[in-house]
């Protein structure tokens, strides 16, 4: 699997990643390497194999829903890079 | 020194009953700390203040309230588990000014235990690396020889504990990154089974793998500190609602008629032929001792790293997502807009592996790719799991190398990511099938140590700190120290 530059711009939009031109060039070829030692699983046939997403037989774990103490707001905000009556503050979403 | 080389059991024991202070042990291991740190770079924060002060506290109980089962005992802690007051950085620039409102479990156990925490332990950033290199803030060398790695991602937990500068440390394990770096620097290693130990506070890379463990000096003590951690926590829903046996009363020393199967692709091409050498002798070491020692095949092990690669690193890129500078860690400065400030933050905080992985993890679940990458590892992952549960019909223990080659030179393969991916090609499988594995001292190679790896079923623990307990109590590979 080849990787261009474009692919990897895709990529890192999708991951919200800026890359300067030489982490492209550089990525392009270290994806692309990686990629193709990966493809090696092709020589696997797993028609009919169940994926396994976790080693554990456990599904959903319930509890009753019942009301707990939280942090206190103070708390949860101690390391927020910047906040502002209670919450937390971000440059403009639109412009 | 002295006091610092003894056993944990034997050292608490001297503490709970009065006979030594906590402050006494707790300066013997800064001052240690001070006088090699230097040399090792083994942590990213040492909290003098809090543990002379958490000394203090211990050493003013009254004497009849009761002792902890690490009383006093000075522990260090990798940089990925969160602690309360405690700047944890996952040695990464996005989170170089964290400081958490909370213990994780792990660390609260310890706590609960009354060990002294002294300080945070350096790693790959976000324990993405196999040789401590991918720290943000500095590097770890090996107490063995400073020319060379301490192994990774635990690398800091591991040289610590080799260079005497605390008793024990724990570290955590996706692919091997507790056991590559014991064995590079002459320690025991102990992966759990997956679930085993809560995960609750522990920086997440890939979910499904993840582990806590000890790093410690021998395996009594690896004992007593999984003892410690282990157990369901309804903080984390994937931590198992297994019982936690007795870990110190399995080290019974006989391990006559335990059936050790030896995969033929562990001892294969790529192995150093000096690692062999060791592995070979320790497995003769084993049958002397009454075990039976058997090849067997795992044929799926070749594929393991291709799978992992995407399995973890599919997991990291939606883990990582969390990291958006807008509640905690670094936020970029002078963006105008809320997309901005995630693509400047994440760029900015982010080092080089952490990137690529991401790039990674995001290629494989795009759109067009999810089937032919993430789909297809997950049904490998199912293929790799049988082999051990088909070993495991009829065998006790697995046993091979932890790595293929002694510690290597710094600079040496940061260059080249996938051949630094194949370092890991002896823990991986283990890590995909999630049983247990202990990676403990077997002998040097030209004065550079070498790890025996020991795998067990599922929830047996027991089985595999009992098989490497009499092993290294039939041998003196683990007395051996480097001399710094």
């Amino acid at each position: 699997m080849d990787i261009t530059v474009r692919d990897v711009e895709h990529v890192a939009l999708l991951a919200r990643l800026e890359l300067s031109d030489r982490e492209k060039e550089l990525f392009a070829g270290q994806l692309g390497a990686i990629l193709r030692y990966i493809e090696k699983l092709n020589e696997l046939d797993t028609d009919g194999v169940e994926p396994t997403s976790h080693v554990l037989p456990i599904s959903n774990v319930m509890r009753d829903d019942e009301p707990r103490p939280s942090w206190p707001l103070d708390k949860v905000l101690e390391n927020a890079p910047d906040k502002e009556d209670g919450q937390f503050k971000v440059p403009a979403v639109l412009e | 020194m002295s006091l610092l080389r003894m056993r944990l059991p034997e050292l608490r024991d001297r503490l709970a009953r009065g006979e030594l202070r906590v402050a006494d042990l707790v300066d013997a291991s800064l001052r240690r700390i001070r006088e090699t740190e230097e040399k090792i770079g083994a942590f990213l924060l040492v909290d003098e203040e809090g543990a002379r002060r958490e000394a203090e506290r211990l050493d003013s109980l009254p004497a009849d309230a009761p002792r902890g089962p690490l009383f006093g005992l000075p522990a260090g802690i990798k940089d990925n588990m969160v602690t309360e007051g405690l700047v944890t950085t996952c040695a990464s620039r996005f989170l170089a000014n964290y400081r958490p409102i909370y213990d994780a479990t792990a660390v609260r156990k310890l706590k609960d235990a009354q060990a002294v925490t002294v300080g945070k332990l350096n790693m790959d950033e976000f324990a993405m690396g196999s040789s401590t290199e991918n720290s943000a803030f500095k590097l770890t060398r090996n107490p063995w020889d400073t020319e060379r790695v301490p192994g990774g991602s635990s690398g800091g937990s591991a040289a610590a504990v080799a260079a005497g500068q605390v008793l024990f440390a724990l570290g955590s394990d996706t692919g091997g990154s507790i056991r590559q770096p014991a064995a590079y620097c002459g320690v025991v290693g102990l992966k759990p089974t997956y679930g085993r130990v809560s995960r609750y506070g522990l920086v997440a890379f890939a979910s499904s793998l993840d582990q806590i463990g000890p790093i410690t000096r021998n395996v009594e003590d690896a004992a007593y500190v999984l003892q410690a951690i282990a157990g369901h926590d309804p903080l984390d829903s994937t931590s198992a609602a297994v019982d936690v046996p007795d870990y110190p009363s399995a080290l019974t020393g006989d391990v006559k008629g335990l059936r050790i199967a030896v995969p033929r692709e562990y001892m294969g091409e790529g192995i150093d032929p000096r690692v062999k050498a060791r592995v070979l002798e320790a497995l003769k070491k084993f049958e002397s001792l009454g075990a039976t020692v058997e090849e067997v095949s795992m044929p799926h092990t070749d594929y393991a790293v291709a799978t992992y690669y995407i399995l973890a690193s599919s997991e990291a890129s939606s883990n990582l997502a969390r990291f958006d500078g807008v509640r905690y860690g670094v936020r970029a400065e002078g963006v105008e807009n809320l997309a901005e400030l995630y693509l400047r933050s994440r760029s900015e905080g982010f080092g080089p592996e952490v990137k690529r992985r991401i790039m990674l993890g995001t290629y494989a679940l795009s759109s067009g790719y999810y089937d032919a990458y993430y789909k297809k590892a997950q049904k490998v992952r199912t293929l790799i799991k049988r082999d051990f549960d088909r070993v495991f019909e009829t065998f006790d223990v697995i046993a091979g190398p932890t790595a293929p080659t002694p510690a290597f030179r710094i600079g040496e393969k940061i260059g080249d990511p996938l051949t630094m991916y194949l370092n890991d090609i002896c823990t991986i499988p283990v890590s995909l099938a999630g049983a247990p594995a202990i990676s403990v001292p077997c002998g040097l190679a030209d004065g550079l140590p070498v790890g025996l790896q020991i795998i067990g079923k599922p929830f047996d623990e027991a089985t595999v700190l009992r098989a490497a307990h009499a092993y290294e109590q039939a041998t003196e590979h683990h007395r051996l120290q480097p001399a710094l």
